[in-house]
């Protein structure tokens, strides 16, 4: 377990409700600088619920949500953003009419200032910006091995393409944190495999913390420092993925009980 | 992305740009037509609409906004020109300021009102914006209506200030876009080339090359809006607005913006269409006006500027070309000459002739012309949005790609 005294991000019994239906209760946990922390569970367990109240698409009704120790309870989505906390989608939620190179360089928006008069005008600072954030999109382009596919409209790519752009706009934001909402659902092995190998070099090379939500045991255990499991949107463990493994709630949650009959 | 990436469009855009400008001295080839007044207030008035079609362009093709108050935002643009630049008289507020002062203001009133509605309209989406921006068309025509000392009277309306360039009420025009002559003094001596008279050109042409600079203008701020930051945070809002939040874009921040300057180029754009007509009556600006806007949009081809002059010169010109058809078809039928079959099919000439459609006397029995291009204008709307969402833009795509693999399919 990675010891930290100020966590990137803390959780601090957060309950959120739909009508009658708990999506989270008293669900705390927090996440230290580079680590890679994971969030399983059965579907509708509340995961994803988790990343949009990080995000601010949802208001948990209690508890409180911490980054670097303040507060963000109730920010909209695109202070969160400007905080440096990066998404990816379990739908793919890219732009479908803007090419890759426009969906990757709008992951810029928070790191970029140019309004519309200088953007208009094409004034020194705006030309200077466009120049600046092409040469950071094409080394994201690069790491995700994507330039075949540079100008493109993005809903015409295939599946396990459209998964990296949306990899690559996070990335272009040079997020401090990053969230992963099942990079590798509906990919077959080569296509997790190569996925693997991307969230491994970005861990590597740009240092990001992420939070990965992944029904791939294979994946999640192979890659993550600790593991969290939600069950009807309550934590029942948290720990090293060893630990995980051999939980007995955990076994309980994805296998069930024995029953004598 | 470049303004113009290839060779190919930086040659084509450097002959578009040559034939604008003999375009009005007659001097085209095989178009010279296209210099005759009646073509030149046709062209003129394509141009202005081009304006407005270039800003509702950023607020629908570009930030997906759908928005049927744009013949309010032209409005406010027109009226403000003509409270800061018109005469006064007894009926009628008029301060009589100089053009350098009512047509930016013209622009930017327009632009704090879309501010102004902006927080209204970005709670809404889709059809119910549709619904609280054609409602703004309603509240304007009733305000401008009910305000005759700003629009003058109801069945009248009032005259507008010229496109003279004067630096101050009262003085002389320095430059005058709206009389025949020449340009300006000091260009009188050039003639260069022998068909280019710049020392009597009519105030036709002298108006397009003033409208022509700001379409120019207007275009590239519009193009260079797409391609840097705040274009790019429209388009996201457009097609995902959510996850386009989540990516750190404002959203009420960029439709407010979208909104605002698309009100610019509205406004800008019925002033200038109201000094080019001289005299505008309230009912001017009601739904249909908008509704040309969106056509224009549909038919060239959303989120595209080249679709946007596409557009604007089909929907303006095609009821011209249609008018001259039906004549030369007339005279076919007189001179009973090798295409009179066809007018005799189309042509409706007394009620006892059960074929054809259009009539060309006023009150006959058939369709009167400009009938036939509203019936054409539903027609195409639906043709298009069946056939080809993409406009006519779309269409030119497909040729482009097709001779671009030819002989092959791909």
């Amino acid at each position: 377990m990675v010891v930290v005294s100020v966590p990137l991000v803390e959780f601090e019994d957060v309950s959120l409700s739909f009508k009658g239906v708990r999506a989270l209760s008293k669900v705390s946990f927090s996440v230290g600088d580079d680590e890679l922390f994971a969030v399983i569970g059965p579907n509708g367990a509340g995961k994803t619920s988790a990343f949009n109240c990080l995000n601010g698409v949802y208001r948990p009704q209690e508890g409180d949500i911490r980054w670097r120790g303040d507060s963000i309870l109730g920010m909209r989505p695109d202070r969160v953003a400007a905080l440096g906390i990066a998404r990816t989608f379990q739908n793919i939620e890219l732009f479908a009419h803007m090419t890759v190179l426009e969906n990757i360089t709008l992951g810029r928006h928070i790191r970029t200032e140019v309004g519309w008069f200088a953007g208009g005008l094409w004034l020194g600072k705006a030309k200077r910006e466009e120049m600046a954030n092409r040469e950071k999109v094409e080394d994201i382009i690069d790491l995700l091995e994507i330039e075949a596919w540079r100008v493109y409209p993005v809903g015409m790519l295939p599946y396990g393409i459209q998964k990296r752009v949306e990899l690559g706009r996070a990335l272009a934001m040079e997020p401090e944190l990053l969230l992963l909402d099942e990079p590798v659902a509906g990919m077959n092995l080569e296509e997790t495999e190569d996925m693997a190998r991307f969230i491994l070099d970005i861990r590597e090379e740009l240092g990001i913390s992420m939070i990965l939500v992944e029904h791939d045991m294979g994946l999640v255990m192979d890659i993550a420092d600790r593991v969290m499991v939600l069950d009807f949107g309550e934590v029942i463990a948290t720990g090293p993925p060893d630990a995980i493994q051999s939980d007995p709630n955990v076994i309980k949650a994805y296998l069930g009980e024995e029953l004598d009959v | 992305m470049g303004l113009f990436p290839t060779t190919t469009k930086k040659v084509s855009i450097a002959l578009l740009g040559v034939m604008a400008l003999l375009l009005p001295f007659s001097a085209l080839p095989l178009f010279g037509f296209l210099g005759d007044a009646g073509w030149m207030v046709m062209i003129n008035r394509a141009l202005i609409y081009a304006i407005a079609a270039l800003g509702l362009n950023l607020l629908v093709g570009v930030a997906g906004q759908i928005s049927l108050g744009h013949a309010f935002f032209m409005a406010v643009g027109a009226y403000t020109a003509v409270v800061l630049g018109g005469e006064a008289g007894r009926t009628v507020w008029g301060l009589g300021l100089p053009i350098w002062i009512w047509l930016p203001a013209a622009g930017v009133v327009a632009a704090l009102v879309g501010i102004l509605i902006a927080p209204t309209a970005v709670r809404v989406r889709g059809l119910y914006l549709a619904f609280v921006t054609l409602g703004l068309v309603f509240i304007g025509l009733f305000l401008w209506r009910n305000l005759g000392k700003v629009a003058g009277g109801p069945t009248t309306g009032r005259p507008w200030p010229k496109l003279e360039f004067a630096l101050w009420r009262g003085m002389d025009p320095i430059v005058s876009f709206a009389t025949d002559g020449p340009l300006w003094w000091w260009l009188t001596p050039i003639n260069w080339l022998p068909w280019v008279h710049i020392e009597e050109m009519s105030r036709h042409a002298k108006t397009y090359f003033f409208v022509l600079v700001f379409v120019i203008v207007f275009a590239l701020i519009a193009k260079n809006v797409m391609r840097t930051r705040v274009g790019r945070s429209w388009a996201a809002i457009r097609d995902r607005d959510i996850a386009a939040e989540v990516m750190g874009v404002a959203e009420a921040k960029g439709k407010t913006q979208a909104f605002a300057i698309s009100s610019f180029y509205a406004g800008v754009a019925g002033a200038i269409l109201a000094s080019v007509v001289g005299r505008m009556i309230p009912e001017s600006w009601n739904l249909f006006l908008s509704i040309e806007f969106v056509v224009i949009i549909l038919i060239g081809g959303a989120g595209t500027i080249a679709g946007v002059f596409m557009g604007t010169f089909f929907v303006v010109l095609t009821p011209r070309l249609v008018e001259d058809a039906t004549h030369w078809l007339a005279t076919q039928v007189s001179e009973d000459g090798s295409f009179a079959w066809l007018g005799n099919l189309f042509i409706r000439s007394s009620p006892d002739d059960f074929i054809g459609i259009v009539s060309l006397e006023a009150a006959g029995p058939g369709l009167s012309i400009y009938q036939l291009n509203v019936v054409l204008f539903g027609v195409l709307i639906i043709v298009f949005l069946i056939v080809e969402p993409l406009g006519i833009y779309g269409i030119w795509i497909k040729v482009r790609n097709y001779w671009k693999g030819w002989p092959f399919t791909y």
